[in-house]
């Protein structure tokens, strides 16, 4: 037991001390510009690149953070230049980032949502990131991106699909490249209208979290404007690895179209199961029975096999675009690594390009400067055609390719065949739109 | 009626691998009392063994095609595998094809010797130590064993094809007077279910009639007045493991055309297989397969949307409800044992 004694001379020195230590940062900050969270002060400066480095998505994460080595490989003026000569923004010389030499840290996402906090929330604290970028899953994007915006750091999404992180959970310090679940769903359908006609019945399987609902709800809402009627909405369990009981219900449902509407491992399983069940043999309805898988990833498509071949969905961007965007980065990615980069990659490597492009024009690291910076620019050249970051909820428009597993692939690497690049203006969507509706993007927090 | 025959087929194939693994189960935890919370990692490594032997078999070297091109634009290097330049072409890519098949043989000396080394090496130290600290060194190697078979393949799940004859499936429903294309089932899964079957008959038919198996059993039933008659029940009871491992390893390699293999497939299969053996009764054989084929039906009616309809969710819970009312009413499960884990 300690006997506490209070003295009003005590008190008040105590007070006295705390008062200054309280004040003192506004004295500082009120002479300098602005003080923000992380603020670069020697000769370099520090990304964080936070992807799945164990858990299911490793595979994807593994890629990308080869595309984060070499987009800073190229900002600090080494390699071909990549992107670099292709971007339509020439404000980067190679010399690093403002003169700064870029460095990285890395954390593991784990593809688990307080993981990936925790694994941001170190760099940011620990190793100074001024940035955090990367993630294979919407959950932990959402997560994450929730995580920068309190920090005061921009967040650069990396593989994102679900409408929300650009949607109901958007912020202002978060920035997402990659395209969504309503582009898909828009893009996909006059596609699916002229290969399978406009009198079909959709059986959707969908992966029972964030990404898989949203996914669901755009492509029933842009195949049924068609004409197309749902027969079936099945949620599956995320952690399901054998889907022939989910898959056995369809032969008999009425329906001639599967969606399926998973990600990852399980599309591999649930289309495999597809195909074992001879769903693609079968007639329905006096049609053939087709499957669709709406977001597509080469990676996952090496995983599925010969079950890809002929099926339709969506990418991002693909390897073997012929524009001159994606062929430097192609050119210096394979050389590099000895294959060509995936779609993870493919975004990741264009977010830190932005991001860094931002921060050469603002002339500052600041988030808010940098947010302002990627506020409604109009860019070319890293892949995607023209490209727009709207400012009104941080979302990339582009165009949007629609693939099919290829027939005859002609090496492990060559599994889609673009169909049909879907034009801008056909995915784009008001920034109110209902799918979208529900959060608000708030200000851009600097932290400190 | 259609839906309800499709399902049973569901089922009797789950069943299938949950009988198998929960057979292995069974077997260890009967002869050696150990609960062995590694066997879904042995399922897993089977698997991976089919994916070894066909990597194997592809193994490649590289010929310049200078008509073709890859990705870079230089000249498109094809892989041609060594066995195509062993046996010709036609016999090289048959061999390829059937890698599945060959991997049973390829898997049980790998699997016997996982199961050998696990139980000599690490299991056998715990024989006299309580449950609680066999099973956190069990679980603690299953995820080692998860991690290094992690590191060599990737995270990705790897297809493993079934041989091309098997490709397919099987129209039940003419056979039974239905419409074509209404129950059709994958050939493979048939297979599959009928290898099941033969490895359990087999597993049965060497406890029962062969004098090693009598022994087994007899140590099973009392391990002490076994070792007074001079018999050396250790190392039975190794071999015991060692089968065990074999059977899990099987039950994996049979499986990989299904799902395509990756590193946390054990796991998914274990718990599962856990409540499997004590649904069917610690300890007993015939009731470790039964509950396997039973639960295995169960789940997939449940995943029935005109049963989810009623009941959304069911067919998450439905065999930890069973289990939960089966051991309400009967303790020690279907064909439980008298004195087994009551010690």
């Amino acid at each position: 037991m300690s006997k506490t004694t209070l003295t009003r001379r005590g008190v008040l020195r105590t007070g006295a001390v705390a008062g200054a230590g309280v004040a003192l940062p506004t004295i500082f900050t009120a002479s300098s510009a602005r003080a923000f969270t992380n603020e670069p002060t020697g000769g370099s400066v520090t990304l964080g690149f936070n992807v799945p480095q164990t858990g299911p998505y490793a595979d994807e994460g593994a890629d990308e953070l080869r595309a984060y080595e070499l987009a800073v490989e190229h900002l600090n003026g080494g390699g071909d230049g990549g992107m670099l000569q292709t971007f339509s923004s020439k404000a980067l010389e190679g010399s690093g980032i403002l003169g700064k030499k870029v460095e990285y840290v890395t954390g593991d996402t784990q593809t688990k949502s307080d993981a990936a906090r925790a694994s941001a929330k170190s760099m940011i604290e620990k190793d100074g990131a001024i940035m955090i970028t990367g993630g294979s899953s919407s959950g932990v994007a959402v997560a994450v991106q929730g995580l920068c915006q309190e920090a005061g750091v921009i967040f650069m999404a990396g593989l994102t699909h679900s409408n929300d992180t650009t949607g109901k959970d958007k912020k202002a310090n978060g920035f997402r490249h990659f395209f969504n679940a309503y582009m898909s769903g828009a893009a996909l359908a006059p596609v699916l209208a002229n290969a399978y006609g406009k009198d079909r019945k959709a059986y959707h399987l969908t992966a029972d979290y964030t990404w898989g609902w949203t996914q669901e709800e755009s492509i029933k809402a842009a195949t049924e404007a068609l004409g197309w009627e749902t027969v079936e909405a099945v949620k599956t369990p995320l952690a399901q690895t054998d889907f022939s009981s989910y898959i056995a219900p369809v032969l008999n449902s009425g329906a001639d179209v599967l969606v399926l509407n998973h990600y990852g491992g399980n599309m591999v399983n649930s289309l495999t199961n597809a195909v074992q069940f001879g769903l693609r043999e079968k007639q329905a309805n006096g049609k053939n029975f087709e499957i669709v898988v709406p977001l597509f990833s080469r990676l996952m498509a090496r995983g599925a096999g010969e079950n890809i071949k002929g099926i339709l969905g969506s990418t991002n961007w693909h390897w073997s675009l012929q524009d001159e965007g994606t062929k430097a980065f192609v050119k210096s990615f394979g050389t590099k690594y000895g294959f060509p980069p995936s779609q993870a990659a493919h975004t990741c490597y264009v977010q830190t390009l932005l991001y860094a492009d931002a921060v050469q024009r603002a002339g500052s690291f600041d988030p808010c400067a940098v947010a302002e910076a990627l506020e409604g620019y109009e860019f070319d050249g890293l892949g995607n055609g023209p490209t727009l970051y709207r400012a009104e909820d941080h979302q990339c428009f582009k165009d949007v390719l629609v693939v099919r597993g290829k027939e005859n692939p002609t090496s492990e690497f060559d599994l889609l065949e673009v169909v049909e690049i879907t034009p801008r203006g056909q995915v784009e969507y008001a920034a109110d739109h209902p799918m979208f509706a529900g959060g608000a993007l708030g200000s851009c927090n600097p932290g400190v | 009626m259609d839906a309800i025959i499709l399902q049973i087929l569901n089922g009797l194939d789950k069943g299938s691998a949950y009988a198998l693994i929960a057979l292995g189960l069974t077997l260890i935890f009967g002869t050696l009392g150990v609960v062995n919370f590694a066997h879904g990692a042995l399922f897993m490594i089977g698997a991976f063994c089919a994916v070894t032997l066909n990597r194997l078999l592809t193994l490649s070297h590289q010929v310049v095609d200078e008509t073709r091109t890859d990705f870079l634009g230089n000249p498109l290097k094809v892989d041609v595998p060594y066995v195509q330049d062993i046996f010709g072409e036609v016999t090289g890519a048959a061999i390829i094809d059937w890698s599945v098949p060959l991997a049973i043989l390829f898997s049980i000396p790998i699997m016997i010797g996982i199961g050998v080394i696990m139980e000599r090496g690490l299991i056998k130290h715990f024989y006299k130590r309580p449950h609680a600290d066999q099973i956190l060194v069990t679980f603690g190697l299953a995820i080692v064993l998860q991690e290094i078979i992690k590191q060599i393949f990737g995270a990705n799940p790897i297809p493993t094809p079934a041989p091309d004859v098997f490709r397919g499936s099987f129209d039940f429903g003419t056979m039974l007077g239905f419409d074509p294309n209404v129950i059709i089932y994958p050939y493979w899964r048939l297979v599959y279910f009928g290898f099941a079957a033969i490895i359990i008959g087999a597993v049965f038919a060497f406890l029962q009639f062969t004098t090693f198996g009598m022994v087994v059993r007899a140590g099973m039933a009392d391990r002490e007045t076994v070792g007074l008659l001079g018999i050396n029940i250790d190392r039975r009871f190794t071999i015991m493991f060692g089968l065990a491992a074999a059977v899990a390893g099987l039950a994996g390699v049979m499986y990989a055309p299904i799902n395509s293999p990756n590193y946390h497939m054990g796991m998914d299969f274990l718990v599962l297989s856990f409540v499997v053996v004590v649904v069917g009764g610690m300890g007993s054989l015939p009731g470790a397969v039964l509950a396997g084929f039973l639960l295995g039906i169960l789940e997939s009616f449940a995943s029935m949307n005109e049963i989810k309809s009623i009941l959304p969710g069911i067919d998450q819970i439905i065999i930890y409800l069973v289990a939960i009312i089966i051991l309400l009413t009967r303790p020690r499960g279907l064909m439980g044992r008298k004195g087994v884990m009551e010690d």
